[in-house]
């Protein structure tokens, strides 16, 4: 288990939180009207959990996700990430954030289209002053973590969806970061490689110790989550564990399709 | 961070580095890179062709009208001015395409500068490579011209000295020249969010 290097902060009755949304807003202006897309959501996330977060299109699902993530600021409360109040980052603190305790993997995989998947894996490193050799090292053992070894130096669009996505998770890990956010990462991948990239989350999760939180529709996804986050009209609708969906789940994987 | 007390360590993009992705990029998308180039290459091309028609009309001893110096300087300036709009759009395009790659790249922890500079390079090697071409062009076509009005003697008024000057000239005004235009752009690219590496086109 990876022993987390910037771990400094435990709450009084010992669970460490590494997330914590407090009475979060968020409003934006479309044309003269005012759209609350946030509101009000209060919500710790401890280390080391898998957390999704399920909710229909326009739920404020996303919304919530960018704020978790730095991505967003909230426009009342506030979201703390190891303690520290976001709004109190400047631009390059964002950054640094962004770069060494957050790893990030999306829908579309977003490989940058002009560099290998060595090369992808490499950038999070060489901008956190990793020397080019060690970020090569360290590249080739996260390709291999995931289980393209052998795909060093193809170009994204040599690689499909599944492969892709793996280089992303690989991307995402390059800093050790503490958190990784996953938004939608099965939305573009069919059911068996989506179920394969669950599993290597999940996995990753349970060897790494890193915390997931991912934004997702997908229902494989409820079957590894420690906790589940309904998000509806812009609040929590409710917080399930999983030991008390697993059963209905079954239900819905046992269905053809 | 500082509220733990921790130094704010500066993240860094070495310019080997920057300049590798740079070229990549511009290879890549190699016909994107084309267009904008095309606007620096008719600049160059324009300016060049005009000083190698004046550097053989002076050399052939032909009497020139003064007032037509100012003319033409009055038109190479126009037309790199137009130029210039040209490859900013070119470049403004490109911004609006790579939105999810930028944002990306932000979300791996770029800071605004790192595009920025990401953007300058590629803009500065397109703009040399332009130039060079242009410059080519510029002489070829003057050249051809006069010697089928002329005949073979243009090329005793061809003072190569002088036409490599006007490659180093080239490089200059056109390296600078799409440096300059893509300052908007650049800054378009580098004020785009995070978030965008999240947008999915629906």
């Amino acid at each position: 288990m990876a022993v987390q290097p910037q771990t400094n902060q435990t709450t009084a009755t010992g669970t460490e939180y590494i997330v914590r949304c407090k009475d979060v807003v968020k409003e934006y202006m479309m044309g003269t009207q005012v759209v609350r897309a946030l509101n009000g959501v209060t919500l710790d996330i401890v280390r080391g959990e898998y957390l999704s977060i399920m909710g229909p299109s326009g739920s404020g699902k996303s919304t919530l996700f960018n704020m978790i993530g730095g991505l967003d600021k909230p426009t009342s409360g506030s979201v703390f990430i190891n303690d520290v109040d976001m709004a109190q980052l400047d631009a390059q603190e964002l950054a640094f954030l962004r770069c060494r305790t957050i790893g990030y993997i999306f829908q579309t995989f977003n490989l940058i289209p002009v560099m290998t998947a060595l090369e992808n894996v490499m950038l999070p490193m060489i901008f956190g002053g990793l020397s080019t050799d060690e970020a090569i090292d360290r590249g080739i053992e996260l390709l291999k973590l995931v289980g393209l070894g052998e795909r060093l130096h193809h170009k994204p669009s040599e690689l499909s969806g599944g492969q892709q996505q793996r280089v992303a998770i690989a991307r995402a890990l390059a800093n050790n970061p503490q958190i990784i956010l996953a938004d939608e990462p099965t939305g573009n991948l069919d059911l068996r490689t989506g179920k394969e990239i669950i599993e290597l989350l999940r996995q990753l999760n349970k060897e790494q110790g890193v915390t997931i939180i991912s934004a997702t529709h997908d229902l494989k996804m409820v079957d590894v989550s420690d906790r589940i986050v309904w998000i509806r009209d812009g609040r929590i609708d409710r917080v399930e564990e999983r030991a008390a969906v697993e059963v209905r789940v079954g239900d819905v994987e046992g269905t053809p399709g | 961070m500082r509220k733990d007390g921790r130094q704010v360590e500066r993240l860094q993009l070495p310019f080997r580095v920057a300049f590798h992705i740079s070229m990549q990029s511009v290879r890549i998308r190699f016909w994107r890179s084309v267009i904008t180039a095309a606007g620096t290459v008719l600049g160059i091309a324009f300016l060049v062709s005009v000083l190698t028609a004046m550097m053989i009309q002076r050399n052939s001893g032909a009497v020139t009208d003064p007032t037509e110096k100012y003319r033409m300087t009055w038109l190479v300036i126009m037309s790199l001015l137009v130029c210039l709009v040209g490859i900013t759009n070119a470049m403004l395009m490109s911004v609006t395409e790579r939105y999810k790659e930028i944002g990306t790249m932000k979300c791996l922890g770029a800071y605004d500068i790192f595009i920025v500079e990401l953007f300058f390079i590629e803009s500065a090697l397109v703009g040399l490579i332009a130039s060079v071409i242009g410059w080519f062009l510029g002489v070829f076509a003057v050249v051809l011209i006069k010697l089928f009005s002329e005949g073979l003697k243009v090329f005793g008024w061809i003072s190569p000295g002088e036409v490599f000057l006007y490659l180093l000239l080239s490089i200059v005004i056109g390296t600078l020249l799409s440096v300059i235009a893509t300052i908007v752009p650049a800054q378009v690219a580098a004020r785009m969010p995070a978030a965008a590496a999240l947008r999915v086109e629906v």
